[in-house]
């Protein structure tokens, strides 16, 4: 099954563990209005490329990769299940560490044909970094467009299947770095012990000119980039919240 | 066993000149990390800032401070110079003071005039005088020799940057000889050497022993300039600072001698990491006297400064000495080369703070110890001042005594030289094929007139068979200029002391180099595989293109293009081999150009890439800026494509990437661990 790519980079260092090999897909549901890619939205462009060419590229220099591997992001990957599960079976029949950067938006618990696949992609997948974008619904909304009930479900879904999981949140100042609603986002993940990782991400505005190059409206033009110094301050917000929360399971003593 | 060399495990090189072999048998590789390292000591710092202040009034003063004028620069031409005698453990200057630049005229009396004249200063006339009458330099030899072709390739730019005035240079001396054996020992090799020459007196044998009788000299000097510091090299050295001094005497006599293009150190750090562990076990000095003697050299180091003309300053970017000292690797015993000096001499960039001179270049190996390449990452993010290359690459053919000369040029310490040739300019040569030997910017015809290419589309057969001879024509007229220079070099402008430095019979690489790699690759790429119609003025010349159609680009890992690349190498350097070579010189080229290629590209006209007269190449081997589209890893695999069997002077690709693009910043990330939730 082919996939629709967008473009492929032979040196990701911040998509995962090493340095990776990165596929980003193209397409996706959510109108982020901080999103540096837009030009993945649209499902109608993009290349479609075979798994096997892309596993190939990546054994042409697999040398590099020793620590890494290779992680699909986007766009939105889970919107190719076909692609994805063909790619990770050819990368698992090598060993190579896969990682899948998801927003979750389109996990469908009711359709059990997804499902089901998604269950088969999940056992030949290393690590998921799910981007929780807000975890206020209203807020969500006004900030993707869509709410963010399949994303919370995805990332219980990934508790279950206890399949490795780093959570990421970009902080954009006034709309996602208000104390209490990072302090919820730590508590809704707390108990989530397939937790790995926190990734707290400063909002830049380096996308802008695709957003020129498109012609599309940047929303966000009067919000200035996040300062880089602040982020341990606003990580501790939600690290308090993963705390609570393990206190009130019973996981840690208070 | 001689009294300095008490504690050294013996060996053949007590009986013989084997620096390695002493290293060998010697060296202690430390696998720990950067913690035993010393601060600067109240006289390093209050040096330094005395240094600060003098550069400070350099730039001041327009970029140079003083020059001689009056005294040619020879190993014993000045007295002693000092910052401040009292605080310096490392002493010598290449004039009476620092900053004060010294006037070397046998390379080019012209040369030498317009150094000075460029920076407000006026040669001796008796000097000028005296060199253009009563004794011939380097560059008026050249010109002497040099044939009408030769003069028109060097001047429309096909060939460039020739050392025909000035110093060749990539010549490294086993400076560190004066440190194990003392100069005594090592003239009495070279007279041994004398005696040993044929007895039928052809020019080789003449040649070569008037040579060997110039390094005597050289020696016999080198003695004398020491001595006027108050030292005695005559002897070894007998403790850390002395082995630092004389192999800092050795150098300091080189580049009284010589303004090359590239002065490069060697590899000294393991050699004197043997006495600093001596000096250390015995109680000699402590760390932070033997960290105060690095840093005293690497001061001294810094401080190297020739006179020069801002066209050469243009074609080098600045005023660079490329004191390159080559550090880590591995032995062929399979020990990595790593010692606590090496820290010590990385160590420098922090306790003077970061430079670009010494060339600190570290010899990389996947087998290099853990300690030692994270502290050389950490150095590389504080101070952006290591140059990295290839030791499990050069290991094969260099064994692990080799060092780097200027940027890339590996030679073997003390047994292999080089004499250096520039460039030749591969995208300006593709667009004579094309033109028929008419250079596209000043119309002259400079190339043979070949037949030019007709048509409205360029056809890629057509267009590579006259590439092809078009490089035969110029790696003809290139090889032989570069004869020229290096027969006129040796007879003018003899590197005395760093040949006295060397074994007697030595290895001679004779490199070539190309430029604009990638602007070819991709222009035959585009005509290969894309439409490209050429577009030509009133003159019918070609001076513009117009292509349309995609095609592949050289940086992508793709081999469509990255095979014209390789087979361009491989054809051009085949072409030089078939060339008889000045002193059987070795053949190699490189592909380099680390800062030239801006002007390289000023003096080229339009290309069929879609690049336009007068841009700047890529650098080196790299893939032209901004079409290399598939990261870092793609671009590079590109690039490592090239055969380095066919490229030997080396292979260079300028890297830059942002911070952030290379990973997390430490606070922000928690990485692949547990959530650490002890901070709230």
């Amino acid at each position: 099954m082919k996939g629709k790519i967008h473009s492929l980079e032979s040196f990701g260092t911040v998509d995962g563990p090493g340095v990776r090999y990165v596929v980003f897909t193209q397409g996706c549901p959510l109108r982020c209005a901080y999103c540096h890619n837009p030009d993945t939205w649209s499902t109608k462009a993009g290349e479609e490329m075979e798994p096997s060419y892309i596993i190939e590229q990546y054994n042409r220099n697999i040398g590099f990769y020793k620590d890494g591997g290779i992680t699909v992001t986007g766009g939105e990957p889970l919107l190719q299940l076909d692609f994805l599960l063909e790619l990770f079976t050819l990368a698992k029949e090598q060993n190579i560490h896969t990682c899948i950067d998801s927003s979750g938006i389109v996990f469908n618990s009711t359709n059990t044909q997804w499902m089901e696949k998604l269950d088969r992609l999940m056992t030949l997948t290393d690590l998921v970094m799910l981007d929780i974008k807000h975890i206020n619904n209203e807020k969500h909304i006004s900030l993707t467009e869509l709410p963010n009930k399949n994303v919370l479900a995805f990332a219980e879904y990934l508790y279950e299947k206890e399949v490795p999981t780093w959570i990421r949140h970009v902080v954009v100042p006034g709309i996602t770095d208000d104390p209490a609603d990072l302090e919820a986002l730590g508590y809704f993940i707390g108990g989530f012990t397939n937790v790995k990782a926190l990734d707290i991400l400063p909002y830049h505005d380096l996308g802008v000119p695709k957003y020129q190059n498109l012609g599309i409206e940047y929303k966000l033009k009067d919000v200035k980039p996040m300062d880089k110094k602040l982020i341990p301050e606003l990580k501790k917000h939600v690290l308090r919240g993963i705390k609570n929360k393990r206190i009130e399971l019973g996981l840690i003593q208070a | 066993m001689r009294p300095e060399w008490t504690d050294f495990v013996g060996g053949k090189w007590e009986n013989e000149i084997n620096v390695r072999d002493f290293i060998q048998k010697n060296y202690t590789p430390y696998d720990g990390d950067d913690t035993f390292l010393a601060n600067p000591t109240q006289n390093t710092n209050e040096l330094w800032a005395q240094v600060m202040e003098l550069s400070k009034k350099e730039r001041e003063a327009g970029g140079v401070l003083d020059m001689d004028t009056k005294v040619v620069s020879t190993i014993t031409s000045h007295g002693p110079g000092y910052l401040d005698k009292s605080k310096e453990t490392i002493v010598g200057f290449q004039t009476d003071k620092p900053f004060k630049r010294s006037m070397q005229v046998y390379g080019g009396i012209r040369m030498a005039e317009k150094a000075c004249s460029d920076n407000g200063y006026t040669v001796d006339p008796e000097i000028s005088e005296f060199f253009s009458t009563h004794r011939k330099t380097h560059n008026a030899g050249c010109f002497d020799a040099y044939n009408d072709e030769m003069r028109a390739c060097r001047s429309s730019h096909i060939i460039t940057g020739l050392p025909d005035a000035y110093g060749r240079g990539r010549i490294i001396g086993d400076y560190r000889r004066i440190a194990l054996y003392g100069i005594d020992r090592l003239i009495e090799d070279k007279n041994e050497q004398k005696a040993s020459t044929g007895r039928v007196m052809t020019d080789d044998v003449i040649r070569l022993r008037e040579e060997i009788s110039e390094q005597i000299v050289a020696l016999k000097q080198m003695k004398q300039m020491a001595a006027s510091y108050g030292c005695d090299i005559s002897k070894p050295a007998t403790n850390t600072q002395e082995a630092i001094q004389a192999t800092y005497f050795g150098y300091l006599a080189a580049v009284k001698e010589q303004n090359g293009a590239a002065m490069s150190l060697g590899r000294t750090s393991t050699f004197i990491d043997i006495y600093a562990e001596r000096d250390l076990k015995n109680g000699t000095f402590t760390e932070e006297q033997i960290q105060e003697f690095v840093d005293h050299f690497v001061m001294k180091l810094r401080l190297i400064k020739f006179a020069r003309t801002p066209e050469y300053n243009n074609l080098f970017a600045g005023d660079p000495v490329w004191v390159t000292e080559s550090l880590a690797g591995v032995g062929v015993d399979g020990r990595h080369l790593v010692t606590k000096t090496s820290f010590r001499y990385l160590h420098t960039l922090t306790n003077l703070g970061p430079s670009p001179e010494p060339n600190l270049t570290v010899l990389w190996s996947v087998r290099l110890p853990e300690n030692f390449k994270r502290y050389c990452a950490k150095m590389s993010i504080q101070t952006s001042s290591i140059q990295y290359e290839n030791d499990d690459l050069m290991r094969v053919t260099h064994a692990d005594d080799y060092a780097i000369a200027c940027c890339v040029s590996s030679m073997m310490v003390g047994k292999q030289m080089q004499f250096f040739g520039a460039r030749a300019n591969l995208a300006k040569c593709l667009l004579y094929a094309l033109n028929g030997g008419v250079d596209e910017v000043t119309k002259k015809q400079v190339g043979p007139r070949y037949r030019k290419v007709e048509g409205d589309v360029l056809d890629f057969d057509d267009v590579m068979q006259k590439y092809v001879d078009m490089m035969e024509w110029l790696a003809d007229v290139y090889v032989n200029t570069l004869n020229v220079i290096h027969y006129m070099h040796d007879k003018y402008c003899y590197e005395k002391a760093q040949m006295a430095l060397h074994d007697r019979d030595v290895f001679r690489y004779f490199a070539t180099g190309v430029a604009g790699l990638s602007v070819v690759a991709d222009s035959l790429s585009a005509i290969k595989y894309a439409t490209v119609k050429p577009i030509r003025d009133e003159d019918g010349v070609i001076v513009d293109f117009e292509t349309t159609g995609e095609f592949p680009k050289y940086g992508n890992d793709d081999d469509r293009v990255d095979e014209i690349a390789r087979d361009l190498v491989k054809k051009f350097m085949t072409m030089i081999r078939r060339h008889h070579t000045y002193r059987n010189g070795f053949p190699t080229t490189s592909i380099l150009t680390i800062t030239s290629n801006v002007t390289y590209g000023k003096a080229t006209g339009t290309t069929p890439d879609g690049r336009k007269k007068g841009q700047p190449f890529a650098p080196g081997a790299n893939p032209m800026h901004g079409r290399d589209t598939h990261g870092a890893v793609a671009s590079l695999s590109s690039v490592s494509k090239l055969p380095f069997n066919h490229a030997q002077d080396g292979i260079s690709n300028t890297f830059t990437i942002i911070p952030g693009a290379l990973g997390k910043e430490d606070q922000v990330f928690a990485g692949d661990i547990e959530i650490d939730l002890s901070q709230v």
